[in-house]
């Protein structure tokens, strides 16, 4: 009987936990990695954009995007969208071609789904560049028209991939009409250009990389024009009118040419935008009729060769007005949209647009300064490497404005025309709170963005850079560029990975949402406390030195100097102000920040030590060192990579000494030669040997209080709560160290009238050493009913959310290894939870969180989301510590990933899958932000009309939500009979990721590049050197064995 | 330290005269109390105990449990009077017939067990008569064990570290390998965890229970199967306090040999020739309760309110000693100072240089503040 109802008990709670949480990689935030291709449909007003991971996505407005992914894992080297269907086709680097449609399914979320791929083959024997495609036309008559290295057009029925050989441009037939002399000079080359008359259909023009542009026939299948070109051809387009082509080339100019009824017609007009020195090629060109009879033209590249060869532009003339506009990255394709309409008869562009390998920009044509219009998605998180990232929930609509306020004046550069893209439209509700992401930078800025919904929308920016002086203050009016200057250049984009000085790097944020209070800190121990003002103001910085190591001098700190205030009135936008700033002295990387909004302190832990900075009074109020004293790593700075570089060098010296050796087989007569070769042959045995002997091993050792960095401050937090007596709460502050230590203050905070006099006053409550040593993550105090404590403030603004004061509260430790709860005030251990001891995961970032249930409306639970070192994420309950859930999600090798994960209070997190994209997840099932778009395709389309997933957030409670979660509790059912279009939806969902994960190349440079980017600071924030590099076993086997190795 | 030991209504254990004893005899048990301060003779307690359990026409060898969860003897009033001091607050006794007696549970050396009737054990002939005796008793604890030989196949061998008490670093390196397993579909090879170096003088190698190439089959009764040499790393990490690692040993020989009680294993350790074979209950028991015991204990909470905090001796002197000291006996030393110093308060030099050490080590090993325990600070624990 008992055991019965406890079964029924554990069904009951399953249901619960159904009810509860529920694992979705949502959408992706940010700029695609890599991307490779781009193409627009003016009729859908959408636009595609494909990567090198083998993804693709489709963008209309703001909230609409749909991916596709490849399952071949190669580039994504071409996409179009087919004339008037709402169908694409992608060519890959593999020389595949992919029929992908926008299909609707049963919820009215529309998916992309490949119809059929497609290989082009040659005759048996041929080389393989008949067949290599390089251009490929969809023409409006249903038919693909592929151009190939080998020279050959090849025609393709659509949508059944019916290579239809009769029709096939050859070069027999190509080179019929073509003057002798120009035929025995030069054999064609490849298929450079396809394009199809914009008036009469039946014409297309070919052009082939060696100069030589015809206009064919598609109804007489023969040549009707040679355009006898003599410089290598780039790239061909139409006019509008279809009277005039005109032609890019590798030397930087381009050509126009006629069609009239003259066959063999010379060029009209022959440029070189960018001479009389040697110019880049122009890979591209577009020619664009105007109302007022002034062409635009658009071409990429086509700098002189010597003193721009190094410059991304796309250059715009129109008339006299002639821009370059310059990136900071790759150029890899632009184009433009026009309000001119298929019938019309001129272009009448309006927008151009630039895919950049970084970043995605749109310049205003329309508006005389041709200023750029700012995106509202795909805007590049990277533009300064993150560093460090915070997430606040549901902030208060005044604070809300006040930011939206400042960063409007931050943005008044921008042209007031709206997004030109603008297929689809999303029906998502309105997100029911504002949710705020903070992502610090390396050059010092943070940036504000709305993470409400399915788009990462940028508010504001702020920079503290200002506050120091830097060598970059004096110099930095170089871009400003004379009207006069050639090429007219103009820096455009965002995109900036050079930092002026990686000291100014953000490593910590807090923002109190209540007050308005921001406290940042960074690389160089530089903590700052700011305040909202909707005014600019002239202000001092008032700088306190906070001497961590407390007179300790026996130590020599070896790593960077601390940064240089400004002692003079700096000037402070509207927006956050700083008006503190604490320096840490050792200036080592801050490691652990908090701040109270209430008491107007400030607590830092640096790999040292910890202070408390009162900045009310503006006055240090204590220090404790926390350092071992025979620590001698952790005195001496950031770690140098100098010892592994060294050894790793001189690893590598040696596999060549072996390769070389091995090569120099032939025994040389003559003794001396032979006993080099002998002692080469031993010394490779010896370089082999030691190899084997030290092959990927671990050491198996208690941690000691020896251990390096034992010291370092890993967790930071305030508390009102018993520290000392059950009878009465305080202020207090918390801190946990490397080496499981846990230190506890008890704080005086003078009462408000007397709080500017008295001052404030700390005494040591407790200190705990946890007997397994794990390095501390989490601290938190929960209340009688454990609740976790609210914020400071929290209270005050949310009557509901007062804590339980009636004594009985907890303490609760998080190491990496296990989580303790213990009572206050007397610290006795209450539960625990060993994690590392039974599934040998270690905890790396944690967090409180409220899961609501999606069924009862009133009821919630709070737990601690878990990201442990294999990337899974569980739920812990509270405050009984039990294991609810688990489930897999960042790639255990994925180091950066997993490090730069943040989560919400409500179940959802953010991770970087690429250094410019945030994958956003939920735990939760009710709070689930995912695209939710829908795109109505019109009559005249035809059959292939589609829908297309608009991106919907906000949580599960508005009726076009609810929905949505019918349809997953039907979705059991569904999958039974038929495979439901949710299986699909989740597939869509995830498969950016995938698809960077599935490719090990893409992965292992975006490893690189964040390792590279953050490896002193992600070192150091990560504790144990040995540790750390555990992680990259899979992706650095070589570095393993030396660190290791021994 | 006197000074807060003293103090009124700190603890039971210390302000109370009385020591409570629980002797165990076969299935029975016995309580009754001595005074701490005045425990008297080994002799007088010999004969309490005999009658206590109404088996005074027998002899039998006494045994406790110290603060570690060892069996250690009490055969001579010095480990009686450090048997007492120790209690906190029970001091558990054990009585085994002579006969019956398992010598391994104590861990003196082979020869006694072989040559010496209980004897000698109980009376200090035997120091005298064995010149090879290599300490006095209260300095043998295990190292290492081999257990639950009855229930694992005679291939495999789960060995517990014991590295708490111990200053020894465990010593030993993991690797990835190849193992191969014998399958539904014959044999299949799979990846493995195994021993990789073992290092000279370390508590794995001293042993001689593991060897290079192992393989490790388990860690603390979890499955390394399917995990990665990073994960059983942190596994091992995280259980290091009271590791038992179960392991198919490369060389398959010495198993026979183990199960005909034949001593014949590598032979660092005594211990490990038969021990599998004799373990008490009560002492399995002890040793092979890694959640509670060990490291539950050893949190050290240092409070710094005015308050006057209990001082639970046990945590004391075992987070000193699991921290590593230079000086290996400072433990029993501080045991036996302290003890005296509470009761019979004499060497009052000693003491002090005691209490210097206590400060410098507990400094050293848990960071503590300037004059954490000499102010106004004082330990606790969980």
């Amino acid at each position: 009987m008992k055991r019965f109802r406890r079964h029924g008990n554990e069904l009951y709670r399953e249901r619960i936990k159904q009810d509860l949480f529920q694992f979705n990689k949502t959408v992706e935030h940010g700029f695609p990695h890599q991307p490779s291709a781009l193409a627009y449909s003016p009729v859908l007003q959408l636009m595609a954009i494909g990567s090198r991971s083998g993804a693709f996505k489709i963008y209309g407005a703001p909230e609409v995007e749909i991916m596709g992914l490849h399952k071949e894992n190669a580039a994504v080297t071409q996409i179009h969208f087919l004339p008037e269907q709402g169908q694409l086709v992608t060519l890959l680097d593999d020389n595949s071609l992919h029929l992908w449609k926008l299909k609707k399914n049963s919820d009215g979320l529309s998916i992309l789904r490949e119809e059929s791929h497609f290989d082009l083959r040659g005759q048996p024997g041929a080389p393989p560049s008949v067949t290599t495609i390089t251009v490929v036309l969809p023409h409006s008559s249903d038919v693909l028209f592929l151009g190939t290295e080998g020279g050959c057009v090849f025609v393709v029925e659509q949508p059944l991939f019916r290579e239809q050989e009769e029709r096939a441009i050859t070069h027999e037939a190509v080179l019929q009409n073509v003057p002798d002399e120009y035929r025995s000079r030069r054999s064609l080359g490849s298929v450079e250009a396809l394009q199809e008359n914009p008036r009469t259909p039946h014409q297309i023009v070919v052009g082939y990389s060696r100069g030589l542009v015809i206009l064919w026939d598609l109804k007489a299948n023969q040549a009707t024009h040679h355009f006898l070109g003599d410089q290598q051809l780039e790239s061909v387009a139409w006019q509008r009118d279809g009277r005039m082509i005109i032609s890019s080339h590798s030397d930087g100019s381009f050509c126009q040419w006629p069609v009239s009824n003259d066959r063999l017609p010379q060029p009209l007009e022959k440029a070189v935008p960018y001479g009389p020195y040697p110019c880049k090629a122009i890979p591209k060109i577009i020619w664009l009729a105007t109302k007022q009879r002034t062409p635009f033209i658009l071409f990429k590249g086509g700098m002189p060769r010597a003193s721009y060869g190094d410059r991304h532009c796309v250059s715009v003339l129109h008339g006299s007005k002639q821009i370059a506009f310059d990136f900071t990255s790759r150029v890899i394709d632009f184009f433009v949209v026009d309000e001119g309409g298929s019938e019309s008869d001129c272009d009448d562009p309006s927008a151009l647009l630039v895919l950049a390998e970084e970043e995605l920009v749109a310049i205003d044509l329309k508006t005389p300064s041709w200023p750029v219009i700012q995106s509202p998605y795909l805007i590049p998180l990277h533009c300064s490497a993150i560093t460090c990232s915070h997430h606040v929930s549901n902030i208060p609509i005044k604070l809300w404005e006040r930011i939206i306020a400042a960063g409007t004046k931050q943005t008044t550069h921008y042209s007031s025309k709206p997004w030109p893209v603008d297929g689809g439209y999303s029906s998502a509700p309105e997100p029911l709170q504002r949710d705020l992401l903070l992502t610090g930078h390396e050059d010092g800025t943070i940036r504000f963005w709305d993470a409400s919904g399915v788009c990462l929308k940028p508010l504001y920016k702020l920079s503290t850079v200002s506050v120091f002086v830097t060598d970059a203050d004096h110099n930095d009016n170089l871009n400003q560029s004379t009207e006069d200057e050639w090429p007219p250049l103009r820096k455009v984009g965002c995109f900036d990975p050079y930092s002026d000085d990686p000291r100014l790097g953000i490593q910590k944020i807090h923002l109190c949402k209540y007050s308005g209070h921001l406290a940042v800190a960074g690389t160089a121990g530089q903590v700052l406390i700011m305040e909202l003002n909707d005014e600019a103001v002239d202000q001092t910085v008032a700088c306190t030195l906070v001497d961590i190591l407390q007179d300790q001098d026996t130590f020599k700190w070896k790593g960077h100097g601390r940064l240089n205030p400004h002692e003079d009135l700096v000037q402070f936008a509207a927006g956050f102000q700083p008006f503190a700033l604490v320096q840490c002295q050792p200036p080592a990387v801050v490691t652990s920040l908090a701040l109270h909004s209430e008491w107007k302190l400030v607590t830092f832990g640096t790999s040292h030590g910890f202070g408390l900075y009162d900045y009310q009074q503006k006055r240090t109020v204590m220090v404790r060192c926390t350092l071992h004293p025979s620590d001698q790593l952790a005195l001496e700075g950031p770690l140098s990579r100098v010892k592994s570089i060294k050894k790793s060098l001189r690893q590598s010296f040696r596999r060549i000494r072996g390769t070389r050796a091995s090569a120099r087989k032939r025994p040389v007569p003559g003794s001396n030669a032979a006993k080099i070769q002998e002692a080469n042959a031993r010394m490779d045995r010896e370089a082999l040997n030691e190899m084997e002997l030290a092959p990927v091993q671990r050491r198996i050792e208690a941690r000691s209080a020896d251990d390096s960095f034992t010291g370092f401050v890993r967790s930071l937090y305030f508390a009102d709560s018993f520290v000392r007596d059950g009878s009465y709460h305080e202020p207090s502050l918390w801190a946990g160290t490397n080496g499981g230590t846990v230190f506890a203050y008890s704080i005086h905070v003078p009462p408000v009238e007397r709080r500017m006099e008295e001052a404030v006053t700390t005494a040591q409550a407790k200190e705990i050493q946890l007997m397994h040593r794990a390095p501390v993550v989490g601290i938190f105090i929960l209340d009688g009913r454990g609740v976790l404590l609210p914020e400071p403030l929290e209270a005050a603004h949310d009557l509901s959310k007062s804590p339980d004061m009636h004594g009985n509260h907890m303490l609760l430790v998080i190491s990496e290894e296990q989580f303790k709860l213990f009572t206050l005030p007397k610290v006795t251990t209450k539960t625990k939870l060993k994690l590392t001891a039974i599934e040998g995961s270690r905890v790396r970032k944690v967090s409180v969180a409220n899961f609501s249930s999606r069924r009862a409306e009133d009821y919630s639970e709070n737990g601690l989301l878990v990201l442990t070192n294999l990337g899974d994420i569980q739920v812990i309950s509270l405050p009984t510590l039990k294991n609810q859930v688990r489930y897999e999600c960042i790639r255990k090798e994925d180091v950066s990933g997993i490090a730069s994960c943040v989560f919400t209070k409500s179940g959802q997190g953010f991770y970087l899958i690429s250094p410019s994209e945030f994958e956003r997840f939920s735990v939760s099932s009710k709070w689930v932000v995912e695209p939710r778009c829908v795109i109505d395709i019109e009559e005249g389309l035809g059959t292939r009309t589609s829908q297309q997933r608009i991106p919907q957030d906000g949580p599960v409670t508005q009726p076009n939500s609810r929905e949505v979660v019918q349809s997953r509790q039907n979705y059991k059912l569904s999958r039974q009979t038929s495979v439901g279009s949710e299986g699909d939806e989740t597939k869509a969902v995830e498969i950016m990721e995938h698809a960077l994960l599935n490719d090990e190349r893409v992965l292992l440079e975006i490893q690189s590049t964040l390792e590279s980017e953050s490896a002193s600071t992600d070192r150091l924030s990560f504790g144990h050197l040995n540790r750390n590099s555990k992680n990259v076993a899979g992706v650095q086997p070589q570095d393993q064995r030396m660190i290791n190795g021994d | 330290m006197s000074r807060s030991y003293g103090k009124p209504g700190s603890l039971r254990v210390f302000d109370m005269v009385a020591v409570e004893v629980k002797s165990k005899f076969g299935a029975e048990f016995r309580r009754f109390s001595l005074c701490r301060y005045k425990p008297g003779k080994f002799d007088d307690f010999y004969n309490l105990i005999l009658h206590t359990h109404n088996i005074s026409n027998m002899d039998v060898l006494i045994g406790y449990a110290d603060v570690h969860g060892d069996l250690l003897p009490i055969n001579n009033n010095d480990n009686f009077g450090k048997a007492i001091s120790v209690a906190n607050p029970l001091l558990r006794i054990f009585v085994q017939r002579k006969e019956e007696v398992d010598y391994d549970l104590f861990g003196t050396d082979s020869l006694t067990r072989k040559k010496k009737p209980l004897g000698g054990l109980r009376t200090d002939t035997l120091r005298k008569r064995v010149h090879l005796s290599i300490s006095i008793p209260q300095d043998f604890r295990p190292v290492s064990s081999i257990i639950d030989v009855d229930i694992l196949p005679e291939t495999h061998r789960r060995v517990r570290l014991y590295k708490h008490g111990c200053e020894k670093p465990l010593g030993f390196y993991i690797r990835d390998g190849t193992s191969v397993r014998v399958t539904a579909h014959g044999l299949e090879k799979v990846p493995g965890i195994f021993i990789s170096r073992l290092v000279p003088g370390g508590l794995a190698e001293s042993t001689g229970l593991l060897a290079v190439n192992d393989e490790v089959l388990e860690v603390n009764g979890i499955e390394v199967m399917g995990k990665t040499l990073d994960q059983v790393t942190d596994m091992m990490i995280a259980n290091s306090h009271n590791l038992i690692i179960t392991v198919k040993p490369v060389n398959q020989r010495n198993n026979v040999i183990r199960s005909s009680r034949m001593s014949g294993s590598s032979g660092h350790s005594n211990d490990s020739t038969n021990s599998h074979h004799s373990i008490s209950s009560a002492h399995v028991m002890q040793n092979y309760n890694p959640e509670d015991e060990s490291d539950e204990e050893a949190d050290i909470i240092i409070d710094g309110t005015e308050d006057p905090q209990s001082i639970p001796f046990k945590s004391l002197s075992s987070s000193f000693t699991t921290s590593r000291t230079n000086n290996g006996n400072l433990y029993q030393k501080i045991q036996k100072e302290l003890t005296f110093n509470d009761s019979i308060k004499e060497s009052k030099g000693n003491i002090f240089k005691t209490l210097t050490a206590i400060k410098a080590e507990a400094r050293h090993s848990l960071a503590l503040s300037r004059g954490g325990i000499e102010e106004d600070g004082t330990v606790i624990t969980l």
